[in-house]
């Protein structure tokens, strides 16, 4: 009863709401097509969009009419009924047509993302492990594409063909223990297909046995709130000890430059690594947590602050190679922050260029040292006899990496 | 009242002697000792709280949308926080936090499991109460009292939780790395050892309820699928929360008393702070360790719902039903041996990724069971569209979206890339939110009824899961893509990286999508909430259900059933048994009043009863249809 109250105020009010918006609007062009004849003078209807109090009526009006619409059906079913008619609408015939046509929509729908924003990912890996991890990626893509699509389709198609018609009755069908075999083992199977590349893979990427004559390349990220500091080796491969205790306005990262391999430890505005040469990530963190990621080349570690993280990797594309993939000049390689660190989270980023060993080495012998006249005085080290950065060999001599580096290594690396 | 708990289950002769209670509003109401109301109270604070978490995500969707767009109505509502009009990037990331703390615990684990838990538990396994009807009610006030200090810390100044609803320290740890916290952290710490507390009392109470208060012939073989998920879920709940306490009380240590178990070696700017010899690490694994049950704990029960719901529509028994049974044992031990799933690359040494790896992709294999089970109850059913069951078809569908995506994180090295991204936003919306929230939704709308002794309407019903459907596809399908390209996720703009910018029409895409399902939602709270009152009057069985709780009088009393509590002779499932003439048979029918539909293996070896049976056989059936 006072449902009907209700609705028929509402209805009421909704009449008053549509015949003022079709007057106006009626209003609106008869005077815009007046003006059309005179001047050209449209109506502003931009701030109108912009106010909350827009949305709201509107949303409101919505309401307004999809309560009608309810009213109306609800007197056209009483109608049907009082006339001992069958029922107006089945609904579980709506609902079965509407899973179908949700499912032809919706698989349109699944190949439209594919094609469209498939082309918007990340352009092929630029690194020897990244291409193992496409590899398996679209092995796992491919499984679980055909698995989502089948079984999406025997979902709707059971929801739209077993609709009750009230002709039939329920086939009784509690159990089957052959097929529950079946579909224990098979998920089972291509699971342990999977489990073993992925197994495999990560092994690979973690366990790397080091070549003596390709000794990697070690460069140290050093993450705080909201940058990163790279610092390259020098000429003697190693890069030196440091110790945040020591760390203050001048010196940064808190290097302790009593090491002597500190001393030609150089500074770098962004990454610059020679393609096909293994590069040896060492991941440190100053204050809280973030994410070392590096996605083009398919690498992603955390940065923990009171550890050393560790992941190498050899790039095989260029920066000018990949321009001209990607079909894109201005294409860029980065690294970004992926672990949530606060408010300027979302702008931590450096550049990254991928070059040939030429390109690599005139580079590096451009890059200043870390340390500085200041430092020198603070370490009581002389002023003047700097050794020059200038005269860097490639960074990849035999050097042993100094215990700074090794205390960390992995138990099981080989 | 004390003498529910104490009552013996199966030889009262009649319950009317708790009629003389005098319930005062306080009683009946506020704090309610009845496992009913109790529910009740859990559902409409769920719901409250959803709605906020459901608008915090809308604000946050419209920053991503339209990051350079000045909203002056937003300055309105949220002062400095939003000044000028525009979200403040910690503010981004406190909305995330609450948003994520909200929906997981709030909303689909107390939400969820407080509801149907208290609701069906003692009504299906047919109980006149809980265990302890008294540690019923302090588990919903101390969850309330958890929701009210949650929801404060947006009335102090610094404002709430912002480290993500994971709370990494060192992060959140710092007062001085995040505003968000100083106190608003405190608070976030308070509320979750509240909620914890409130989960056990609650837990415990259901693991008591369901072993020791079945009535007669209800052994745990006849118990419908709900209640298995229930029991299971509280024990998964009990053994893993306590671990997050312990992880909290060490947080708080760190954060008030200058102890060292998750801080070592930081330097705030220049300022090296004195902690040494503790692992953010150590957090990471004491969170996950309940963080990845906590994602079962949220989505076994939506299961078990919908697993109810899809055998009563389809007129089906569930397909499998001790396979059902043995893929959530399998998923609740498994669950505790994966949390490593998270922390790949968190620096964690790689051996222990290549094991967490293997038992990860172990526990899809029970989940597939589940699916492929819901797909053979549909098959050759005459299936019903009732609300509910759309939105039990619903999470199925979303169940194996977002499962299959899980494949791909749980595999160590494709997580190297997925990590953090997109991708995973996209994965766990759709196989733990929007599943485990169309679990829930389907529970409401099914047992409305049963709560309220009135209907919803059925087609605001339609209108809302449809609308609700497709807009959840709308927003997460295309998210995928977004992690692919590798954009990680609680990024407060995408304007500062050349590579994002092509994905901020998507932005305003999926942001329409949301804005368009969260008004969906209108229609099921003014369906909700109008109906509760003025709905059309229930009829005690509206789906033509087996289960004991359809035996109770549809006007609700203390102690559910007025006189004897019923006996259960048969399984839940018996629809559309061939050889009888309704398509249901209840539970509390004795084989005796069914002997044109026994079946052999409905005796389980009693040979007594096969003898009557074949007695009875040989006189009314003509040989030539005989079973056997």
């Amino acid at each position: 009863m006072s449902l009907r109250k209700f609705i028929s105020n509402k209805t009421i009010a909704a009449l008053a709401v549509i015949l003022t918006a079709f007057a106006s609007n009626s209003a609106f062009a008869q005077a815009a097509g007046a003006a059309a004849e005179t001047v050209a003078k449209p109506v502003d209807m931009g701030p109108v969009y912009k106010t909350v109090i827009f949305y709201t009526m509107a949303f409101l009006l919505l309401c307004l009419f999809i309560a009608i619409i309810g009213k109306a059906l609800k007197v056209y079913e009483l109608t049907r009924e009082a006339q001992d008619k069958p029922k107006g609408i089945n609904w579980n015939t709506v609902n079965g047509v509407l899973f179908a046509l949700f499912l032809i929509v919706g698989l349109y729908g699944v190949y439209w993302e594919y094609t469209v924003h498939g082309k918007m990912i990340l352009p092929e890996a630029a690194s020897e492990h990244g291409k193992k991890i496409d590899q398996m990626f679209n092995i796992t893509l491919i499984i679980t594409t055909i698995v989502f699509i089948a079984t999406h389709i025997i979902l709707f198609a059971f929801a739209y063909f077993y609709k009750n018609t009230g002709k039939r009755k329920a086939y009784y069908y509690p159990h089957n223990n052959a097929l529950e075999r079946i579909w224990t083992i098979v998920p089972a199977l291509v699971l342990t297909v999977l489990v073993l590349m992925g197994f495999l893979t990560w092994r690979s990427i973690f366990y790397k046995i080091e070549d003596p004559n390709n000794k990697p390349l070690s460069i140290e990220i050093t993450s705080s709130q909201f940058s990163w500091a790279i610092r390259y080796p020098g000429a003697d491969g190693i890069v030196g000890v440091k110790n945040y205790k020591l760390i203050n306005g001048v010196n940064q990262l808190g290097i302790d430059f009593k090491d002597k391999n500190t001393l030609d430890d150089q500074t770098a505005d962004e990454m610059v690594i020679p393609v096909n040469k293994p590069v040896r990530l060492i991941l440190t963190s100053k204050d809280v947590l973030h994410s070392f990621y590096m996605p083009h080349f398919r690498i992603q570690l955390n940065t923990v602050p009171g550890m050393t993280s560790y992941f190498e990797f050899t790039p095989t594309i260029t920066t000018e190679e990949m321009k001209a993939k990607t079909n894109d000049p201005k294409f860029a390689y980065l690294f970004l922050c992926a672990k949530i660190c606060g408010e300027g989270h979302y702008k931590m980023q450096k550049e990254v260029r991928v070059v040939s060993q030429a390109e690599y080495e005139a580079w590096v012998k451009k890059q200043g040292t870390y340390l500085t006249d200041d430092l020198r005085k603070e370490f009581n080290l002389p002023v003047t006899a700097a050794p020059a950065p200038a005269a860097a060999k490639p960074a990849d001599s035999v050097a042993k990496d100094t215990s700074a580096v090794k205390t960390n290594q992995l138990a099981l690396k080989k | 009242m004390s003498t529910i708990s104490l009552h013996d289950t199966h030889n009262h002769d009649s319950h009317d002697d708790h009629g003389h209670h005098k319930e005062t509003f306080l009683t009946k109401y506020v704090f309610s000792q009845d496992h009913k109301m109790i529910a009740k109270q859990f559902l409409i604070t769920g719901i409250i709280m959803a709605v906020i978490a459901m608008g915090l995500s809308i604000l946050f969707r419209l920053q991503l949308a339209w990051p350079d767009t000045n909203f002056p109505i937003l300055e309105t509502f949220l002062g400095t926080w939003a000044e000028g009009g525009r979200i403040k990037p910690d503010f981004y990331l406190a909305l995330v936090t609450i948003h994520g703390t909200i929906m997981v615990f709030f909303v689909l684990t107390a939400g969820l499991s407080g509801t149907f838990s208290n609701l069906l538990i003692p009504l299906q396994i047919g109980a006149r109460d809980m265990a302890s009807p008294f540690l019923n009610m302090l588990s919903y006030w101390f969850f309330f009292g958890a929701c009210v200090i949650m929801m404060s810390s947006f009335f102090i100044q610094t404002g709430p939780a912002s480290a993500g609803w994971t709370v990494y320290p060192p992060l959140s740890a710092l007062p001085t790395a995040i505003k968000g916290s100083a106190l608003g952290m405190t608070l976030w710490l308070i509320s979750m050892i509240m909620f914890v507390a409130s989960s056990l009392m609650g837990g415990i109470n259901y693991v008591s309820t369901v072993l020791n208060m079945r009535t007669k012939g209800m052994d745990l073989w006849k118990m419908p699928l709900t209640i298995w998920a229930f029991f299971l879920t509280a024990i998964l709940g009990i053994l893993s929360f306590p671990v997050l306490v312990a992880g909290v009380v060490l947080l708080i240590f760190d954060r008030s008393f200058g102890t060292s178990f998750y801080l070592s070696d930081i330097v705030m700017g220049t300022q090296v702070l004195p902690n040494e010899g503790g692992s953010p690490i150590l957090w990471q694994h004491l969170f996950w360790f309940l963080g990845h049950p906590e994602v079962y704990i949220v989505i076994m029960p939506a299961l078990g719902i919908s697993s109810e719901v899809i055998s009563v529509n389809s007129r089906k028994p569930i397909f499998g039903y001790h396979a059902m049974i043995y893929s959530l044992i399998g998923i609740t031990v498994l669950s505790f041996i994966v949390w490593g799933h998270h922390m790949f690359v968190t620096g964690m040494n790689p051996l222990l990724g290549g094991v967490f790896m293997i038992t990860t992709l172990i526990i899809a294999v029970p989940s597939a069971v589940k699916t492929f089970n819901y797909l053979a109850t549909l098959w050759r059913g005459n299936i019903k569209f009732t609300p509910a069951m759309l939105f039990a078809i619903g999470l199925v569908s979303f169940f194996i979206s977002g499962g299959l995506t899980g494949i791909f994180l749980g595999n160590a090295s494709l997580d190297i890339n997925l990590h953090d991204t997109y991708f995973v936003v996209a994965h766990f919306h759709l196989v733990m939110g929007s599943a485990a929230i169309f679990g829930m939704l389907a529970g409401v709308y099914h047992w409305y009824p049963k709560m309220f002794g009135r209907m919803m309407n059925s087609k605001l019903g339609y209108l809302h899961f449809w609308l609700t459907f497709i807009s959840a596809y709308l927003v997460f399908f295309p998210l995928h893509f977004l992690g692919l390209d590798g954009v990680p996720r609680r990024y407060y703009a995408f304007t500062e990286f050349e590579f994002m910018q092509k994905w901020l029409t998507v932005n305003v895409f999926v942001t329409w999508a949301a804005i368009i399902g969260a008004l969906a939602q209108v229609a099921f709270l003014w369906n909700f909430f109008y109906n509760i009152f003025k709905g059309k009057k229930a009829p005690q069985n509206p789906w033509e259900a087996n289960t004991l709780e359809w035996t109770t009088p549809v006007e609700h009393l203390h102690g559910n059933w007025p006189g004897e509590i019923p006996t259960v002779y048969r399984w839940p499932y018996d629809y559309s048994k061939p050889g009888s003439e309704a398509d249901f048979i209840p539970q509390t029918v004795p084989f005796s009043q069914t002997m044109s539909s026994n079946m052999p293996h409905d005796f389980e070896g009693n040979t007594e009863s096969e003898r009557i049976q074949r007695e009875w056989e040989a006189k009314n059936v003509p040989a030539t249809e005989k079973l056997d």
